[in-house]
């Protein structure tokens, strides 16, 4: 932030760091990733660090889905039970979603997207990054102190109840307070880096998709988890000193908690998806070799999302005990965010159209992700339907709702982007057979544990239940089901990458044939990116403007090549 | 395939990169890109600082529209010469703030650091005024929410529903502690970046051409002072 | 009429649930064919036009006509769908002035149903074919009434009154569940829902105002305390939340002010009634009150009862 971070001069971190060598190679030791101030060694350890969360959240997952498998007592108990989810949402959501994409491949990806040797202010980077370390330190202790069961939305007066839990819940809202401050951190960081550090050349019209996803998305951050962080405040002196602002006891609102709560957490939901879309935008025009369709609109379409994110947020409210005309405009105002949506489901699909379409792993979750996020957007219409919602609201469709958005919007868009851009990363090329399979298994699964989901929902099974009545137990049956298969695709993924970044044959710098900046320089890159600053002078997808060489499949089994 | 002026400006110093000066990070190219950055990165962090605040602002219109008579009969307990005085003092420091980034700018070092002691000397001031104001209320019982405790206001004096609901002038000192609280963490911190640019000051970091520092640490100080322009008459002056 | 349960929803039995699966069911069909429209063409574009040697792919175009109506069409269908719901909404939003007025209190976990002239239930019971009004509180966190067969839902809010009205269609029983996530019991706050005919809803209500025909007072009390003190007290001398039922009566006890108290009538109407006035020490101060939930004759056999435990 302030002008010592701008100041200081010299090598990456003073230590004689050779900037024209490999970044992973270029400095070695502990200190060199810890202290480290390149963009590339940052986003690296963020891929490590979120990766795990995923993990960590997934095998949540797996217990909460195992509980649910048959009627009454499976393996734990209702109070188990509730921590099981909530911290399953929490690691989700906070720990994993937010900093997934922004935090680990725009980090990297971004400064060479653009041509630049760093973000603006390297050393926010790094902190924002410790911090987020530090967020996820709060919320372990959380646990230890026997974990939080208050739902990932941490509703009051619930939880300001429940007194053997004071220590826990204070710690994980801190916790959750101070990611926020370093999802703030990233954001600033991203904002100032477009504006000044494009490449000569690189006008704002040639931006690749993912710069302005990236942008967007930083814009809900910086202005969005401000909001958050007051609530989370107000909720931990709620609970520590009963401020009464809150808490209906103490002639507070509980009501105002959930505006409060929405009014992030609904543009948090844009702050997931739009990296994700950013992603796909990158891989479709990569793998169809075809500037994406309506270029321009899909930009802004970003752009729209995050305004209109921020107009949104009662729609989870509905029930709530609103006044009529204020759950009225909400539902109007639900309906224009599919306008973007739309615009860039449409835009993609056209793209395909006469394009020279390769299905390589990062090309199937790019295509996992059209299908599933049209079902989950899609579905989030019936939620934004008022009369429909009533019924339907707090059940599993809702549920369902959001894991087609999150799990088969964000997580494909963050796996196909680790897929397409691990060789640049890494410089190593992985198994693309496998890891082909492990998409096909996680597609599938992923349609069997949630598709079942949005049945019991309409039908009317309400989430956050331990127990249920038997109607619904063949479907949960099957959802269950659906969550191994779902399990044995992740952990053939985790082992594809594991033996890659082993054994992996070396990348050549531009395996895909892309046109894009970040695969002109070396695979993995030098540590200030490019040798020379690059003068722009074609856009990211103009494939029509590259030369056969450049467009040349240096995977070795690509498929249909 | 024209590059903007924009851009042909930065290939331009790009070639220069000979004269790199030693306070330009590497992965800038000119003094004016890094100077901008600086500048821009401090602006979207005031903005959200804004929205920080701006949380809170709702919650106080909210609760203040639904009884505003609690609000009106609770802020008389508030001393309004004492906020008067420290929003004299505030808006004062700001202009000694801005006077700093005048003189720093024209490269009068001693100047500078004659400026931003007496921003610092008037944030103290502000500090211990809130503390003689804090202390009264403590002293008064005028806690927030659950410690709320004069014997002026019956708790259970308003029964909203059947469960003794009390009345909200808790809610007000909930606020009030909440608002004022958080200004004055901002106070400490802004002092806090003040006095470091003082130091670097006086270190000798700065001249004509790079005094980047000054200029943002004071805008952070117009944020301060700015936010508590809207605190005092929400606060103090009701009615 | 009940209408069967359909693939995706629940039996309909109140008079919205007609109008609510024409809209969910339109909506449905609309994204289907939206659906499949647009993967439709994806699928079929990724096969025509998959990477072969020696075909390049075209450079993208432009199509003005293309863009703006895959722009402007969904703002026509879109608006289309907010009517609907919108249109919906309106219906359930506002209940006719003859409604029978139920009030309802929820609690950390059990539901409270009491009629105009004072019964109390703990499964809602309902006349067929009249308009019935819920008006519910909560005494402690959010809770959420839940109807999937009468679609209706609508959150009980502590420090507010809600409300939500249904008209049932057709006589039986069927689910009755909370939808806000309360805590640890959250999923055993499920009831059911009896609708009955207007003579036995009659019947009900006269029955229902006081004990059971053939049962004692003291049983009463037994079952009460089943009902809505069990999860807290226990008869057996062990320590559940709050202190056992056991020899409790006549007990000298120490409050968390010091004070000692002797369990005696007064003292326990206060503890039902207005459970944090005196908190027992080395207990949390979570009991719920009941002032509302319990009337007089209810709190009487609970005293009853409490005395026989020993
Ligand atoms: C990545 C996260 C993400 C995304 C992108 C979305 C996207 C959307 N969501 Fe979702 N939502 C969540 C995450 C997300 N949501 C979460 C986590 C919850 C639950 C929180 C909790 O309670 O725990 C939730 C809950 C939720 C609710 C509250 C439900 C309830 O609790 O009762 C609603 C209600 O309106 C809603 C609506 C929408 C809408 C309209 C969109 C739109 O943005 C979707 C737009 C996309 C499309 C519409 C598809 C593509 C468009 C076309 C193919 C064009 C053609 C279409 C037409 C013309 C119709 N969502
Ligand atoms: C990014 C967001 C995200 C993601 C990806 C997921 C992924 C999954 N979620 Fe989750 N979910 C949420 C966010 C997310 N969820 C949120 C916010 C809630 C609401 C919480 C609340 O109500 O408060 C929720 C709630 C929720 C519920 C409802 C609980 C309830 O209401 O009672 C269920 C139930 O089925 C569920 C299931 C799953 C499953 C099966 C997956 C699967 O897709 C998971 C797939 C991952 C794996 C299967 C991991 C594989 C790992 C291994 C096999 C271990 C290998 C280990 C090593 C190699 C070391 N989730
Ligand atoms: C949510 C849990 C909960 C429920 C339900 C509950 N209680 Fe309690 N009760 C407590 C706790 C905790 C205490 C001890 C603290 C206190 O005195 O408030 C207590 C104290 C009491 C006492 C004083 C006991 C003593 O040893 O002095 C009585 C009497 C009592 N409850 C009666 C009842 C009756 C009758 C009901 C049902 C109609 C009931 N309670 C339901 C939690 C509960
Ligand atoms: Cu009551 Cu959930
Ligand atoms: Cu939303």
């Amino acid at each position: 932030m302030t002008a010592s971070n701008i100041a200081t001069s010299g090598g990456h971190d003073g230590h004689g760091v050779d900037l024209n060598a490999n970044y992973l190679k270029a400095a070695s030791g502990w200190r060199s990733w810890v202290f480290t101030l390149d963009h590339k060694r940052i986003g690296m350890m963020y891929l490590a660090a979120v990766s795990l969360a995923f993990l960590a959240g997934g095998v949540f997952a797996l217990l909460v889905r195992l509980e649910l498998m048959s009627m009454g007592r499976t393996i734990m108990g209702p109070e188990m039970y509730n921590k099981m989810f909530t911290l399953h949402g929490l690691i989700m959501v906070f720990l994993f979603i937010i900093p997934a994409i922004p935090g680990s491949l725009a980090n990297f990806i971004l400064p060479m997207q653009l041509g630049a040797k760093d973000v603006a202010f390297p050393k926010l980077n790094l902190l924002s990054f410790w911090v987020y370390c530090v967020g996820a330190i709060f919320a372990l202790i959380s646990i230890v102190y026997g974990a939080v069961d208050t739902g990932w939305t941490f509703y009051t007066p619930y939880s300001l109840t429940n007194p053997q839990a004071q220590t826990a819940v204070i710690s994980l809202v801190l916790g959750a307070f101070i990611l926020g401050f370093s999802s703030i951190l990233t954001g600033l960081n991203f904002i100032v880096t477009i504006h000044t550090l494009r490449a000569p050349g690189l006008t704002w019209k040639r931006l690749p998709l993912f710069v302005w996803a990236t942008y967007a998305t930083s814009i809900i951050q910086v202005l969005a988890t401000p909001v958050l962080a007051i609530t989370l405040l107000l909720l931990v002196f709620e609970r520590i000193f009963g401020l009464g602002i809150f808490d209906p006891r103490l002639g507070g609102d509980p009501v105002l908690f959930q505006h409060f709560f929405w009014f992030y957490s609904h543009p948090a939901v844009y702050i997931m998806i739009v990296p994700g879309m950013g992603v796909i935008s990158e891989i479709i025009a990569t793998f169809s070799r075809r500037a994406i369709f309506g270029y321009f609109a899909v930009a802004m379409s970003s752009l729209a999302l995050a305004l209109l994110g921020f107009l949104v947020w009662a729609h989870h409210m509905f029930v709530a005990g609103m006044s009529e005309f204020a759950t009225m405009l909400f539902s109007a105002l639900t309906f224009l965010v599919a306008i973007p949506s739309g615009v860039k489901v449409f835009n993609w699909t056209a793209t395909l159209y006469k394009g020279s379409i390769s299905l390589a792993p990062p090309m199937l979750y790019a295509l996992a992700f059209l299908f599933l996020f049209t079902i989950g957007g899609l579905t989030g219409l019936f939620l934004g339907t008022l009369s429909v919602d009533i019924h339907l609201h707090d059940t599993y469709f809702v549920v369902a709702h959001f894991h087609y958005v999150m799990m088969g919007g964000t997580v494909m868009g963050f796996f196909g982007g680790v897929l397409y851009w691990w060789p640049k990363m890494l410089g190593k090329l992985y198994n693309v057979k496998w890891a082909s399979i492990s998409a096909g298994l996680i597609f599938v699964g992923f349609n069997v544990t949630f598709l079942s989901q949005f049945i019991m929902g309409s039908r009317g099974m309400p989430r956050r239940y331990y127990d249920y009545l038997p109607q619904f137990e063949l479907l949960h049956r099957v959802s269950t089901v659906g969550s191994w298969i779902i399990g044995l695709g992740v952990m053939i993924t985790v082992g594809v990458l594991i033996v890659s970044l082993f054994k992996g044959k070396a990348a050549p710098p531009n395996p895909w044939g892309s046109a894009a900046l970040e695969w002109q320089t070396e695979s993995p890159p030098i540590a200030q990116n490019f040798a020379e600053t690059p003068i722009i002078t074609r856009g990211p997808y103009d494939y029509h403007l590259a030369t056969k060489a450049e467009l040349y499949d240096g995977f070795p089994t690509q498929r249909g090549g | 395939m024209t590059n903007s002026s924009k851009a042909a400006k930065l290939s331009e110093a790009h070639d220069a990169h000979a004269d790199h000066p030693s306070f330009v990070a590497h992965h800038f190219d000119t003094p004016v890109q890094q100077f901008d950055a600086a500048k821009l990165g401090m602006w979207v962090f005031i903005a959200t600082e804004i929205l920080m605040f701006g949380g809170l602002f709702v919650a106080y219109g909210l609760f203040r529209g639904e009884e505003p008579s609690v609000f009106v009969a609770a802020h008389h307990e508030l001393n309004k010469t004492m906020g008067a005085l420290n929003t004299v003092v505030l808006l004062f420091s700001s202009l000694t703030a801005a006077l700093a980034v005048r003189s720093a700018q024209v490269g009068k070092k001693n100047l500078t650091s004659a400026y931003l002691v007496i921003t610092l000397v008037c944030a103290c001031v502000f500090l211990v005024v809130k503390y003689f104001e804090y202390t009264h209320k403590i002293h008064e019982g005028f806690l927030p929410g659950r410690y709320f405790g004069h014997p002026n206001f019956d708790l259970n004096q308003i029964a909203h529903w059947e469960a003794p609901l009390p009345a909200r002038a808790n809610v007000f000192f909930g606020l009030y502690f909440m608002m004022t609280g958080l200004h004055g963490l901002h106070v400490l911190i802004g002092m806090s970046i003040l006095g470091w640019v003082l130091w670097r000051n006086i270190r000798g970091d700065f001249s004509k051409e790079y005094f980047t520092a000054v200029d943002l640490g004071a805008l952070y100080w117009h944020l301060v002072d700015l936010v508590w322009i809207y605190l005092f008459p929400l606060l103090y002056l009701i009615g | 009429m009940t209408q069967e349960p359909t693939f995706q929803l629940p039996p309909a039995m109140s008079t919205f649930a007609a109008r609510y699966d024409e809209t969910y069911y339109f909506i449905y069909w609309l994204s289907v064919l939206l659906f499949v429209g647009i993967i439709g063409a994806a699928a079929y574009f990724v096969w025509k036009y998959r990477r072969r040697p020696g075909v390049d792919a075209e450079p993208t175009g432009h199509n003005a006509i293309l863009e703006a109506s895959w722009t402007i069409a969904p703002i026509i269908i879109l608006a289309v769908m907010f009517h609907v719901g919108f249109r919906g909404y309106l219906d359930m939003a506002i209940a006719p002035g003859n409604a029978l007025e139920v009030r309802v209190r929820a609690w950390q976990w059990g539901w409270d149903f009491e009629y105009p002239n004072g019964a109390h239930s703990n499964d809602l019971k309902v006349p067929v074919n009249k308009p019935v009004k819920l008006i519910m509180s909560s005494n402690d966190v959010i809770h959420s009434l839940f109807v999937p067969a009468f679609r209706i839902k609508k959150d009980v809010v502590p420090g507010m009154y809600t409300t939500v009205w249904f008209e049932a269609t057709s006589t039986g029983e069927t689910d009755l569940f909370c939808a806000e996530y309360c805590g640890k019991d959250h999923s055993a706050m499920m009831r059911k829902v009896f609708i009955v005919t207007d003579d036995e809803f009659q019947k009900f209500l006269e029955e229902s105002s006081g004990p059971p025909s053939g049962m004692s007072t003291e049983d009463w009390g037994k079952k009460i305390y089943g009902e809505k003190c069990k999860s807290c007290h226990s008869l057996d001398g062990s320590k559940v939340i709050g202190p056992t039922f056991k020899h409790v009566w006549g007990e000298m006890v120490t409050m968390t002010n010091g004070e000692i108290v002797k369990v005696d009538e007064n003292y326990v109407r206060e503890s039902i009634l207005d459970p944090l006035a005196k908190v027992v020490a080395g207990y949390p101060p979570v009991m719920p009150t009941f002032k509302g939930t319990l009337g007089d004759k209810e709190i009487d056999a609970l005293i009853k009862f409490i005395q026989t435990v020993k």
